[in-house]
């Protein structure tokens, strides 16, 4: 069972995450949570200090954490977005595809069931951040 | 129409090793019902009162004659030998088994089709007009635009957990015949002063216990850009849909709230932000798609000419044939509601029949419509009484095309959980009651439309009759509506008012149909009368 699943290489950062209010108001925090309500857009100014950006789902149902990690990275925030709350195996890989890199799930993942989540789908029909060319690029060689 | 490379079938073969996965960890017990529900509703399968109900997707409610066959099969190996087309274009299975979903996904998968969110609060099926590639009056075959649309939406990343489900309609032409206002989002292409085509987007529309009709959002948006455009309207909804009230969750509520002004500025901020991330196809992409699209072989000389000696023939073009572009065809409508019936459901045999008269009448196409019909679009007028005469022995050759007798029905009670009443055997009596005194091709055009509960499955907000059935003190009760329409003059039904017992219901349909008849001058239909007389003569007659 894992506990943080990373898929980074860069060292871990340790520093506990600040709500976004919290982390608004201060000038040194470099970690910072997001809830589902919360809009994301608020820490794009701050980015270049942001080293890791946690997105709580409260309820794996409760998709807006998708979209606020996909905002960041467009936006072009290179750190660490780590999905953790109610996070299954079965939504890992739609959560890779819009930026988070690292999952610390309520329930630990099994490790196995992870792997092949994440290497199931060996191709995608939108583009994202991920920077995988998408079909219709494919066909369009 | 449509046919998958090697990356479509490869995406459809993956989803269903996925799904196989997810049932074995769910035999096994590693997955929660709860977990596992959002999981198998992603791919079609709600568990129902009785069994499991898998819902397959026909996208745009395009199938071949092949695939028909494939749906044939199915229905025989793993159901009891019929099926049930839907008002949402799709077919539905009632009596399936978990653990032989995945291979029936497969046996789906072979045929290029798949059940992938049939259901599940992510992107659906996408529906579309019916007669689509045939009609005389569309400024282009809509159904390139829905695939598209398709392969964006399908295993879409961010929008597999969107407040609550989302519907698109694509049509393209003034008429609508695939209530395109009362979907998440209705897309109309149209062409543009300078000759160019676009979409025009309406957005926040649905039925359910709030229903509206979906205001248009952008007049205008350019096909190099639609899929950007989509993306814009559902990340605003993702972001900012309600999530804190199940029936307040759909994009009708968020467009109602924040008003469609509000809501217009949020998306084309976020469209704008979103232009520069490119992640439009580009327009060779609509082009591949739309080669796939292109007329059949047409016989250039077939003739127009009719015997119309047999009066039986003679009604059944009048009533379920359509015009179609090009002279000396026209598309036939195949009802699926014979007097008496179960509105929408076909049997194995009558599916392998209408396979076959799919290949031999109509290049291989039908289509299913949202009325709960089949139409096979191509037909040469000159072969329509050799199939009218085969549709006519198997019991498919019901002349009642948007008639009172052309009952949407959803499966209500006698299948769904959340039902109040039933909805099946209100339909059938309906139809016996207007077959036996008829009056049916006297009334001519009239929507009737019934759900078993207040989400509306059955469209009742838009029938030109609505019947709603609702629980009142453990007793199945029934509201009745007037005025309601799907059409390009959308419209939603409001109720006569108190409600009617089974008996009661039947007579009270009856009762307003008489109305109907006594006021109307001209050519009306029975909705052209109401709108200029009023609710009160109904009133009147129903209650005075
Ligand atoms: C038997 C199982 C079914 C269940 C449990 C079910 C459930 C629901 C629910 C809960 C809604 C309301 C959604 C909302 O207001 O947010 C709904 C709406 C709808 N359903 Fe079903 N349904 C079923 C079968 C069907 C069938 C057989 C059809 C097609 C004939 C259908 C077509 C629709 C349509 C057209 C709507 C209205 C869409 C809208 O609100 O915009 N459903 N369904
Ligand atoms: S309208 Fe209600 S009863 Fe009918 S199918 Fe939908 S949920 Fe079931």
């Amino acid at each position: 069972m894992v506990e943080l699943l990373r898929l980074r290489k860069d060292e871990t950062h340790s520093e506990a995450a600040v709500t976004v209010e919290a982390f608004l108001g201060r000038t040194n925090a470099g970690a910072v949570r997001i809830e589902p309500g919360e809009d994301g857009r608020e820490l794009i100014p701050h980015l270049d200090r942001i080293r890791l950006v946690e997105v709580n789902f409260p309820v794996f149902g409760d998709g807006r954490g998708y979209s606020a990690a996909r905002i960041l990275r467009e936006a072009g925030f290179t750190g660490e977005i780590r999905a953790v709350g109610d996070v299954l195996v079965d939504q890992i890989a739609y959560m890779r595809r819009c930026g988070f890199d690292a999952f610390a799930p309520d329930t630990p993942l099994n490790a196995d069931d992870a792997k092949n989540a994440l290497e199931r789908w060996g191709e995608v029909y939108q583009p994202t951040t991920d920077g995988r060319r998408p079909i219709w690029a494919q066909r369009h060689e | 129409m449509y046919q998958y490379d090697k990356f479509d079938q490869q995406m459809v073969d993956t989803r269903v090793a996925e799904f196989r996965d997810q049932v074995e960890r769910r035999l096994a017990g590693k997955l929660t019902e709860d977990q596992f529900k959002p999981l198998r509703l992603m791919n079609g399968l709600y568990l129902q009162l009785h069994a499991y109900m898998l819902r397959v997707a026909i996208p745009y409610g395009t199938l071949s004659g092949a695939q028909m066959h494939v749906l044939a099969d199915i229905a025989d190996k793993y159901d009891r030998g019929y099926g049930h087309f839907t008002t949402r274009q799709n077919i539905q299975y009632n009596w399936i088994k978990l653990a032989e979903a995945p291979d029936l996904l497969e046996d789906l998968a072979k045929a290029e089709m798949h059940a992938i969110q049939t259901s599940g609060n992510c992107i659906r099926n996408i529906s579309s007009d019916h007669f689509a590639g045939a009609a005389a009056d569309e400024v282009a075959d809509p159904r390139p635009y829905a695939e598209l649309l398709r392969q964006w939406s399908s295993f879409h990343p961010e929008f597999s957990y969107l407040p609550r489900k989302f519907k698109f309609a694509v049509i393209a032409s003034e008429e609508d015949r695939a209530a395109m206002r009362l979907h998440d989002i209705g897309i109309r292409i149209v062409k543009n002063d300078a000759g160019e085509l676009g979409a025009a987007f309406y957005v926040g529309g649905g039925m359910g216990r709030t229903p509206m009709i979906a205001p248009l959002v952008r007049d205008f948006v350019p096909l190099d850009q639609l899929v950007t455009y989509a993306e814009a309207c559902l990340r605003v909804y993702n972001r900012y849909g309600r999530r804190d009230n199940k029936y307040k969750a759909r994009i009708k509520i968020l467009v109602h709230e924040l008003g469609k002004e509000e809501y217009t500025r949020q998306v084309e901020e976020e469209f704008a932000l979103l232009l520069e991330q490119n992640i439009e196809p580009p327009i060779a992409e609509l082009e591949r798609i739309k080669m796939f699209f292109g007329d059949p072989a047409y016989d250039q000389d077939a003739s127009s000419e009719i015997d119309r000696s047999d009066p039986d023939f003679a009604l059944w073009v009048d009533t379920n044939t359509k015009a179609h572009k090009q002279p000396g065809y026209v598309s036939a409508v195949i009802s699926l509601k014979p007097v008496g019936g179960i509105p929408g459901d076909a049997t194995t045999a009558q599916m392998h029949l209408m396979g076959d008269l799919a290949a031999r009448y109509s290049f291989d196409e039908a289509r299913v419509t949202h009325t709960q019909n089949i139409v096979l679009p191509h037909v040469k007028i000159s072969d329509l009484h050799a199939l009218w005469t085969e549709l006519d022995a198997a019991g498919l050759g019901t002349a009642n095309l948007d008639q009172i007798g052309d009952i949407i029905a959803c499966p209500g009670l006698d299948y769904c959980s959340l039902a109040n009443a039933r909805s099946i055997p209100i339909a059938q009596q309906i139809s016996e009651r207007f077959a036996k005194n008829g009056k049916g091709d006297t009334l001519g055009e009239l929507k009737l439309k019934i759900s078993g509960c207040i989400n509306a499955c059955g469209h009742h907000h838009a029938g030109h009759i609505g019947i709603l059935g609702v629980d009142r003190k453990g007793v199945e009760n029934y509201q009745l509506s007037l005025g309601g329409s799907e059409a390009e003059d959308t419209s939603l039904a409001k109720i006569t008012g108190p409600g009617f017992d089974e008996a009661g219901i039947v007579d009270a349909v009856e009762t307003a149909a008489d109305v109907y008849l006594a006021a109307r001058e001209g050519e009306e239909r029975f909705i052209d009368t109401y709108r200029r007389i009023g609710m009160a003569p109904f009133k009147e007659a129903l209650y005075g």
